[in-house]
């Protein structure tokens, strides 16, 4: 809500010495927060009215034509001829006109300083202004020319246009919408110091007997409406000044006279009014329900469609009006308007929401009905906007005024007197709670230590007892409030989960991974550029309603969508390796689209109620994503480096679930977008939680990356779920080890964990197998491989002998020759 | 070895007599001082300690001797052999110790050689002051509570006291799930968090959540479309805006040290009453006379805006089934990307999503 300072000091007398900054200071903490305080100052003098003595037509060489005018700026600043020269660009005024002259010495906006200049060979001592070059806007071609009357020549018109006047833009909460008024900032400020104020919507209604015939169908969505006409009105008649200046600076467009006079009584009282133009209304005002598929061109010259949850103003034709939103264009005021009819309706505030956000249409008025428009106005503001008209615009007021329906009256709150001293935990004593609520426009009755409380009509956030808490601290001062640490008793610290979950943190940074977060946005383009079958669950998105990017509509079913783009980011900045990692959730939308129940509010939902809520939200298990590129190992002065491979992206995710003590199977898998030859599935109690390896050359190439990325994704929950409370027992023995080497030749499609299962089950002497080598080529049959293996042996109970040796060893020969092994030779 | 002999003459074994002893001893202590290293000294050891040493061979005639003299002669030979010996040992810890001394000089390396072959990680400082705060709350004996970033409308609105028609519900800016009528979001605060621990336990309650949250802000560098807040809760007899205010200057001292404190502003949320901003001391300049005109951080305020907070509104108990004539609760938010951002003097919002390593790195694994 913007707010002229002038307009507040003229209904609150401010004490001596209150700058705009300490107003401000004062309202804010007053729950009007101040965004900013706009103008002041910007505009230095000397700016004054002039007269334009005459103008002399000159065309220049540049193709221009300018006027060399004398103007008359007041006996103060006239040379000695009685004037002064001015050159002028523009052309819309004529000898006589009134128009604004900065003189040499004056500063506009932006810091432009004016001074006498030689200009198309004369001497310019000083500017005529237009709008625009006084930063209070308007068409920069033409100057602006005053209406006679409305100034005298040598007037300072700094003061006369406004220029200096302050405008405080404060920000309304949604409980305060008596505040979007210059009526209820004025009242919470003679609140905030202790003073009177003049209630501008204290207004004597003189209508009597009917006016215009009204009938309401739809009371529950329209409890009270006023109507009053003025006829025989002047619509050429100019807005004052100072109106249009107020309307303007509290952020609306001066439009006319009689648009100004509704728009400016909105802004004093805070009650929207509409404008007919009587002559076009054809037989009495019906308030109802619309029809489904009835149409109405707004005053935006929109064509809307309404539905029945729409309440609708209509007169014989038909709907001419969205109730609280926005006027009809056949009925509206014009220029040849003289006959007005003026409408002030109370509209229910979830009626009005629901229109306004149904047809998208926010406005003026909606914003202040579906906040709270106080009901007891109707009748005043009528009144008001009809003397208003008549006093700028000339025309009568007709006796007749109809009011349809009553204020609807505001419940009783009862509290405790001590609840604003619980609630707050500052001690206030009974007199200060009573005053801070009359204070509030509160009738206040306080009987044995019960308050009870009738809100004012304007407010309606003073439901609840602790409502009544908030305006007492309020006026106490929130700064009262003490600092007094609760003990909360015993907790039982991190879950599990949670100190897994950081465990895990710090062994994927340990394993050297740089943690990004990305936004969870994908669609269809990723699914592309990841190559994923046309049948592959993960197309399936949760969709938004109103997604940033139509590139983007939905949520990600993986977390490489992100992972992928920041890995593009960072290749694109030049870094050579980049290891990145993110632990985030991906979402999976339920089969058979569930909507979620809504429930009441006046009572906790049951077990039951909170479960089908539960199972109607997609399934969003946490996973962990990583993407490398470039080295896994440097090449420095003393190592050759290492390029990163599908193997670390494997190695990193065994090292996580090692650590949580979970055994995961390693399997060779397909799944895009990994390499076809190059994905391992990780397999936990017979269900895959994710898969790393090598990523899909055209999936590089999609994303324009480097060749041989690697990538690995798994489900974090599943991993943590599967992490056993207590790790293992540490199991080992004294004796000494004996230690053999088996070089075994197998089908070089057999997986090297088949191999290493089959020898660790061979012998319980086996107490550990490493795989050392790997060899493929002339000394082995095609199609064959050679792994290495080195064994360690030991027995828990005793040193062992040759002959034990020799027993595990053929065992272990046995077992790998039952999965087709050979010993290489 | 021959056996004793009566008739042998002591004087006439020339190896025993005691100028020759004598003689084969100093020649063993100067060759011993004249080995230059310990390759030589191996060989002085054999020439005049081993089997074919003179005194060796000395010292086996000895039992040749008549009982009288071999006392004496076993006493002068085993002299000269323990000195021998003993210089010996010296020598070789000596020489020892300078060809040590001279294999490691031969062995110095420039240790200024960088050894950065290994990819350091370092954890995204989002992540960590998540688990900071929650430290912080734990330490009090809090617990942290999590919930899911698709939410039921009814808990990220409804049971919060922002009903369907609410003003406040359209200034949300919320990600609707399509279709609207599944009646979900994406969570446009951790509330919802709040409402699900009321919903699932019995008060005494003092919970913080932490996480990802959602409006529908298009990216720059000061709004997000996703961010992070961290949420408390606390519910039990007595409650008032005191202790909530004491919770929030403890953990402004606990994130920025002994002095810091909090002020409150009133403002609206649906589900405390009576709300409040809060802002937080700046952690610059203190708000001291002589710094704050040229504070950055707070641009000459004094304060840095830091959340929201209030007394939770009763009817948001009834809601979670909380009897409000017994119990009473406060709840607070706070921004941690702005916590972050301004901490770090960061201008632009989007290094903190945008993935660049460069970002996170110097955050190492801890704040
Ligand atoms: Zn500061």
């Amino acid at each position: 809500m913007r707010v002229p300072v002038e307009w507040l000091r003229e209904l609150v007398t401010l004490p001596d010495g209150v700058t705009t900054e300490q107003l401000a200071a004062r309202l804010t903490s007053f729950d009007l927060k101040l965004e900013e305080v706009i103008g002041g100052g910007e505009v230095v003098g000397p700016l004054v009215v002039g007269r334009v003595l005459s103008l002399a037509k000159e065309d220049q060489k540049n193709g221009r034509t300018i006027n060399w005018c004398r103007v008359d700026v007041g006996a103060d600043h006239n040379d000695a001829d009685g004037g002064r020269g001015i050159v002028c660009g523009a052309h819309n005024f004529v000898e006589g006109d009134l128009v604004v002259v900065s003189l040499p010495g004056a500063v506009l906006p932006g810091g432009f300083a004016i001074a006498a200049r030689k200009t198309y060979g004369h001497v310019s001592d000083g500017m005529i202004c237009s709008g625009a070059e006084l930063g209070i806007g308007g068409d920069a071609s033409g100057i602006i020319v005053l209406p006679p009357g409305d100034a005298e020549v040598g007037d300072d018109a700094i003061e006369l246009l406004g220029l200096g006047s302050e405008v405080l833009d404060l920000e309304v909460n949604p409980d305060r919408a008596y505040a979007l008024s210059l009526r209820g900032v004025a009242r919470d400020t003679a609140l905030a110091y202790g003073l009177d104020f003049t209630d501008p919507a204290d207004i004597e209604v003189t209508g009597k007997g009917d006016g215009y015939p009204i009938r309401v169908d739809d009371s529950d969505a329209c409890p009270v409406f006023a109507a009053r006409a003025v006829t025989g009105f002047d619509p050429t008649r100019p807005t004052p000044r100072w109106m249009a200046q107020r309307v303007e600076q509290a952020g609306m467009r001066s439009i006319s006279l009689a648009v100004d006079v509704t728009n400016y009584v909105m802004l004093e009282i805070g009650h929207p009014i509409h404008g007919y133009d009587r002559t076009k209304l054809r037989g009495p005002i019906v308030v109802r329900r619309a029809n489904e598929g009835e149409e109405l061109t707004t005053l935006d010259g929109v064509v809307r469609s309404l539905s029945t949850g729409d309440t609708v103003i209509t007169d014989d034709r038909g709907p001419i009006g969205l109730a609280g939103v926005m006027g009809g264009e056949e009925t509206e005021l014009s220029a040849s308007t003289t006959d007005v009819l003026i409408e002030a309706a109370h509209w229910k505030a979830p009626m009005i929401a629901r229109t306004a956000r149904l047809h998208k249409l926010p406005s003026e008025a909606s914003k202040r009905y579906e906040r709270g428009v106080d009901p007891e106005l109707p009748a005043r503001a009528t009144q008001r906007v009809a003397e208003l008209l008549v006093e700028h615009g000339g025309g009568v007021i007709e006796d007749g005024l109809t009011v349809v329906g009553t204020a609807p009256e505001h419940a009783p709150v009862v509290a405790p007197i001590e609840l604003p001293s619980l609630v707050s935990g500052v001690e206030i004593d009974a007199p200060s709670v009573v005053e801070a609520l009359e204070g509030n426009g509160c009738e206040v009755a306080l009987d044995h230590g019960t308050l009870t409380v009738t809100p004012p009509s304007w407010r309606f956030d003073i439901n609840d007892p602790y409502d009544l808490a908030e305006e007492v601290l309020r006026v106490v001062g929130y700064d009262k409030v003490p600092s007094v640490l609760p003990s909360a008793p015993a907790g039982r610290g991190l879950t599990t989960t949670q100190q897994l979950r950081r465990r895990v943190g710090l062994v994927l940074a340990g394993d050297g991974l740089v943690e990004v977060k990305t936004f969870p946005f994908a669609g269809p383009a990723d699914w592309q550029r990841l190559g994923l079958p046309a049948d592959d669950p993960r197309r399936h998105q949760v969709m938004l309603e109103n997604s940033l990017s139509a590139e983007e509509p939905g949520l990600t079913t993986t977390l490489l969508t992100g992972l992928l783009k920041a890995l593009v980011l960072n290749v694109g900045r030049g870094h050579h390796d980049v290891r990145i990692v993110e632990t985030g959730r991906v979402f999976e939308p339920r089969a058979g689209d569930p909507e979620a129940p809504i429930y009441g509010v006046d009572r906790r939902p049951t077990a039951e109620e909170f479960a089908a809520l539960e199972a109607a939200l997609p399934a969003q298990p946490q996973h962990v994503g990583l993407v490398m590129t470039g080295d896994a190992e440097r090449p420095g002065w003393g190592t050759a480096g290492r390029p990163v491979t599908w193997a670390d992206a494997i190695a990193i995710v065994q090292h996580v679930a090692e650590v949580l003590h979970v055994g995961l199977v390693v399997e060779q898998a397909q799944r895009a977008p990994w390499h076809p030859g190059r994905c391992a599935a990780f397999v936990l109690g017979g269900v895959t939680i994710g898969h790393a390896g090598e990523l899909h050359p055209r999936v590089l190439k999609a994303y324009g990356l480097p060749p041989r990325v690697v990538a690995a994704e798994f489900d974090l929950d599943a991993l943590i779920a599967a992490a056993p409370e207590v790790g293992p027992r540490p199991d080992f023995s004294a004796y000494p080890v004996a230690k053999e080497d088996l070089a075994l030749v197998v089908d070089e499609r057999l997986p090297a964990a088949t191999v290493r299962a089959a020898l660790l089950g061979a012998s319980d002497l086996i107490e550990s197998v490493r795989l050392f080598d790997v060899y493929v080529g002339e000394q082995v049959p095609d199609g064959k491989k050679s792994l290495a293996y080195a064994l360690r042996l030991r027995a828990p109970d005793r040193t062992l002998t040759d002959a034990d040796i020799k027993a595990a060893r053929d065992a272990a020969v046995a077992a790998t020759a039952a999965i087709g092994a050979s010993l290489r030779t | 070895m021959s056996a004793p002999n009566s008739e042998y003459d002591p004087v006439e074994v020339t190896p025993l007599r005691a100028d020759e002893v004598e003689r084969a001893r100093d020649a063993a202590l100067s060759a011993i001082a004249a080995a230059a290293t310990l390759e030589e000294l191996k060989q002085v050891r054999i020439d005049h300690v081993g089997d074919r040493s003179p005194l060796a061979l000395a010292n086996r005639e000895i039992g040749a001797l008549p009982p009288q003299a071999r006392k004496e002669t076993g006493q002068r030979v085993g002299q000269a052999r323990g000195a021998i010996n003993q210089a010996l040992a010296a020598r070789t810890d000596e020489l020892e110790a300078v060809e040590e001394e001279g294999a490691l000089v031969t062995e110095t390396v420039d240790v200024t050689l960088p050894w950065d072959v290994a990819p350091i990680g370092a954890r995204h400082p989002l992540t960590t002051i998540q688990e900071h705060v929650g430290d912080i709350f734990v330490a009090m004996g809090w617990e942290v509570a999590e919930g899911p970033e698709v939410e039921a409308e009814w808990l990220n609105f409804d049971a919060l006291n922002l009903g369907p028609d609410h003003p406040a519900r359209t200034m949300q800016d919320t990600f609707w799930v399509s279709p609207e009528k599944a009646a979900m979001v994406l969570r446009t605060h951790t509330s919802p968090v709040q409402a699900r621990t009321m919903l699932t336990r019995t008060p005494p309650i003092y919970v913080v959540c932490p996480g990802r949250v959602f409006r529908t802000d298009e990216l720059d560098a000061t709004h997000s479309p996703v961010f992070h807040q961290v949420e408390g809760l606390a519910v039990d007899e007595g409650l008032s805006m005191a202790h909530l205010k004491g919770t929030l200057d403890h953990l402004a001292q606990a994130i920025y040290g002994g002095d810091m404190t909090t002020r409150f502003r009133p403002s609206y949320f649906p589900f405390t009453e009576p709300s409040a901003e809060m802002d937080l001391l700046c952690y610059v300049c203190h708000n001291e006379p002589d710094a704050v005109a040229e504070c950055r951080t707070c641009r000459g305020e004094g304060w840095v805006e830091w959340g929201g907070c209030g007394v939770v509104n009763p009817r948001v108990l009834i809601a979670c089934g909380i009897d409000p004539e017994r119990y009473s609760g406060f709840a607070f938010g706070i921004g941690l990307d702005r916590t972050i951002t301004s901490r770090y003097d960061i201008a632009d919002l989007r290094d903190l999503f945008d993935g660049d390593i460069r970002f996170t790195e110097p955050f190492g694994v801890e704040l």
